[in-house]
């Protein structure tokens, strides 16, 4: 068994395979399925400080190899969360990490206090990115200036590990993830969906609430890995890979490109399962390659 | 309950009509308590071309083989695609999901209507509900003639009634223009229901008229099933709900319907 174990900042996962946010509820949903203390990280359900009652339905669309999804950060606000649900996953033994959101950029640093004040919150993954809400989401993520204001003001108040979640729809995300890392970003971590959009032609409407919505799943797999690459070779911060992981060997190639530790999202909806099967994937192919260390693995991207 | 992910045998998969499917599928080990109203989401591997699992209903359960059926309507790719296994064919299944019906007084007399479908948890109510068959009254409707499944397996477990619109089983027209559905509606203490949306809105309205309780089953387009995508949302009172796992069976009271 190699060691498996990586570290953002100071924080250790002891596996590199985490859940995507919005895509495992706050773990509890998915607790039936697999032991939530096998695996590296919880990125759980997107969370503001408010109530949000989300999109109207329809609110997906499946697609070749994927899906669109048009959530709208539906959540409980986060009083229900500190309320309802921390005291719950406190105790379990992995990271469970806070998806903070916001549309100003003084509810980003409000939420992160409050959720600064919770002991057993390790790390929290700053969505500038999310194409699903009118206000604030991926409008902070597609701009240099925006992005760095976001991650500076909210870096000013929050000094455990603070991941940045970047959005793939922008025409550079090297340069947006080296203006967040400018900022005192300790991580960043991508793709967030992409903009896109289903319409149904026989009733020549929409399928979407929302008209466009994000696309997830195998289908957007090649360009977030591209992306990754670029991003691991422009900034100095661990990257965090994740876009239509749907077995242990997606995984690997994301670490080969550049990422510390990935995230499995839309995979889930297929086999809940599946962040634990990864994890025995990993193993399996460090042992295979004579590896001990996972860390050995990371960028060892061999060109030419 | 808990929720496994479960590679099942096809034990069985016999063709009801021109588009209906009764597909037996068996689990390795004991089955866990499945209740009316509940639903499986089916891995259809052999269409590679579809991404998602499809949501089905719960027909029948035989814990003793370890058994349960789907009873399966093409309606796209990935239906027609499932009916196409053959026994001896592994499928993964992700069971038990949702919350099925609620169980009615043993003294309750029951109107249960399917239409499409809708036909499969009203069959499996009828077996389970535990009541006097005399109280239970089944109420199909379809197309026509051809489009109804044969439901004698199920004879014994209430009084039987079907509606096509063209008039080629039982009483023309919609479900709602049957003569028992209409002298009676008010004397049932519940009416159970799983259809197509329209029918189900339009039984939902009479019963509400008439004061009588009813649950409906929702068909929300599902990406997980089991309460982490909040794709299959539908409105109620106290705001969106999944159908997933609030769901799929609702009192129409929770519901926001226009009706
Ligand atoms: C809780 C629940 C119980 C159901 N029970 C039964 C049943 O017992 N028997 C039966 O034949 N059918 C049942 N259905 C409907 C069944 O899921 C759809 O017919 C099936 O998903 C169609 O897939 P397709 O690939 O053949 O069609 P597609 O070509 O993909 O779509 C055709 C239509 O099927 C429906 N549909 C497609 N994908 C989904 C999805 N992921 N979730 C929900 N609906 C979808 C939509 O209305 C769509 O317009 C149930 C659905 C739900 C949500
Ligand atoms: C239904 C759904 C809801 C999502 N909700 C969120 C969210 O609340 N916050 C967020 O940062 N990302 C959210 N995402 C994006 C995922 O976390 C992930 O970045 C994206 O889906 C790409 O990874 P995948 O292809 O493995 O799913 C959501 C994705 C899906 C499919
Ligand atoms: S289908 Fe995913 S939450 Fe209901």
């Amino acid at each position: 068994m190699a060691d498996l174990s990586v570290k953002i900042k100071d924080l250790v996962f002891k596996n590199p395979v985490l859940t995507a946010s919005g895509t495992c509820g706050f773990g509890e949903e998915i607790a039936d399925f697999v032991d939530l203390s096998e695996l590296g990280g919880v990125v759980m359900k997107g969370t503001t400080l408010k109530h949000r009652e989300g999109n109207n339905y329809p609110r997906m669309a499946e697609t070749p190899s994927g899906m669109l999804n048009a959530v709208g950060l539906q959540n409980k606000g986060v009083d229900n969360f500190i309320r309802n649900i921390y005291p719950n996953i406190k105790d379990i033994e992995t990271n469970f990490i806070v998806n903070v959101n916001g549309s100003t950029i003084e509810e980003y640093v409000e939420l992160t206090e409050r959720i600064n004040e919770l002991d057993k919150i390790p790390a929290i993954e700053l969505n500038i990115s999310c194409p699903n809400v009118k206000e604030g989401g991926m409008a902070f993520g597609v701009s240099c200036p925006s992005a760095e204001a976001v991650v500076r003001a909210v870096r000013a108040v929050y000094s455990k590990p603070l991941i940045v979640k970047l959005s793939p729809n922008v025409t550079n995300i090297a340069e947006i993830a080296r203006a967040v890392e400018s900022q005192g970003a300790d991580s960043v971590s991508l793709v967030n969906t992409f903009l896109g959009m289903a319409i149904d032609a026989e009733s020549r409407k929409p399928v979407l609430s929302t008209i466009t919505g994000g696309l997830s799943g195998p289908a957007i797999k090649p360009i977030a890995l591209r992306m990754v690459w670029q991003v691991a070779q422009a900034v100095k911060i661990p990257v965090i890979g994740m876009g239509g992981i749907m077995n242990a060997t997606d995984a690997i190639e994301f670490i080969l490109a550049g990422a510390s530790a990935v995230q499995i999202g839309t995979g889930i909806f297929i086999d809940p399962t599946l962040p634990v099967q990864v994890v025995a994937g990993i193993n399996d192919y460090l042992d295979r390659h004579n590896m001990n260390s996972f860390n050995e693995l990371i960028g060892s991207l061999q060109i030419g | 309950m808990k929720k496994t992910v479960q590679e099942l045998v096809l034990i069985e998969n016999t063709q009801l009509n021109h588009d209906n499917f009764r597909l037996v599928l068996q689990a390795g080990s004991e089955l866990p308590e499945i209740f009316p109203g509940q639903f499986v989401n089916v891995e259809i591997k052999k269409a590679t071309e579809i991404f998602l699992r499809r949501p089905f209903s719960v027909l029948d359960v035989d814990y003793q083989n370890r058994t349960f059926s789907l009873l399966v309507k093409i309606l796209g790719r990935g239906s027609r695609v499932l009916t196409t296994y053959q026994p001896g064919d592994k499928i993964s299944v992700i069971y038990p999901l949702g919350k099925g019906f609620s169980q009615p007084e043993t003294t309750d007399k029951v109107l249960l209507i399917g239409g499409g479908s809708g036909v499969a948890p009203m069959l499996f109510l009828s077996k389970v509900c535990g009541l006097n068959p005399e109280n239970v009254h089944i109420l199909l409707g379809a197309r026509s003639i051809a489009d109804h499944v044969d439901v004698s397996a199920y004879q014994h477990n209430g009084k039987f009634y079907f509606t096509t619109e063209d008039g080629s089983l039982g009483e023309k027209g919609f479900v709602t223009n049957h003569s028992m559905y209409k002298s009676e509606l008010s004397t049932f203490n519940k009416i159970y229901t799983c259809g197509p949306d329209a029918m189900m809105k339009a039984i939902a309205k009479d019963a509400a008229k008439a004061g009588v309780f009813c649950e409906v089953s929702l068909e929300n387009m599902m990406a997980c099933g089991f309460g982490v995508c909040l794709c299959c949302v539908e409105k109620t009172t106290s705001g969106h709900k999944c159908v997933c796992t609030d769901g799929p069976v609702f009192n129409i009271k929770e519901l926001t319907w226009q009706i």
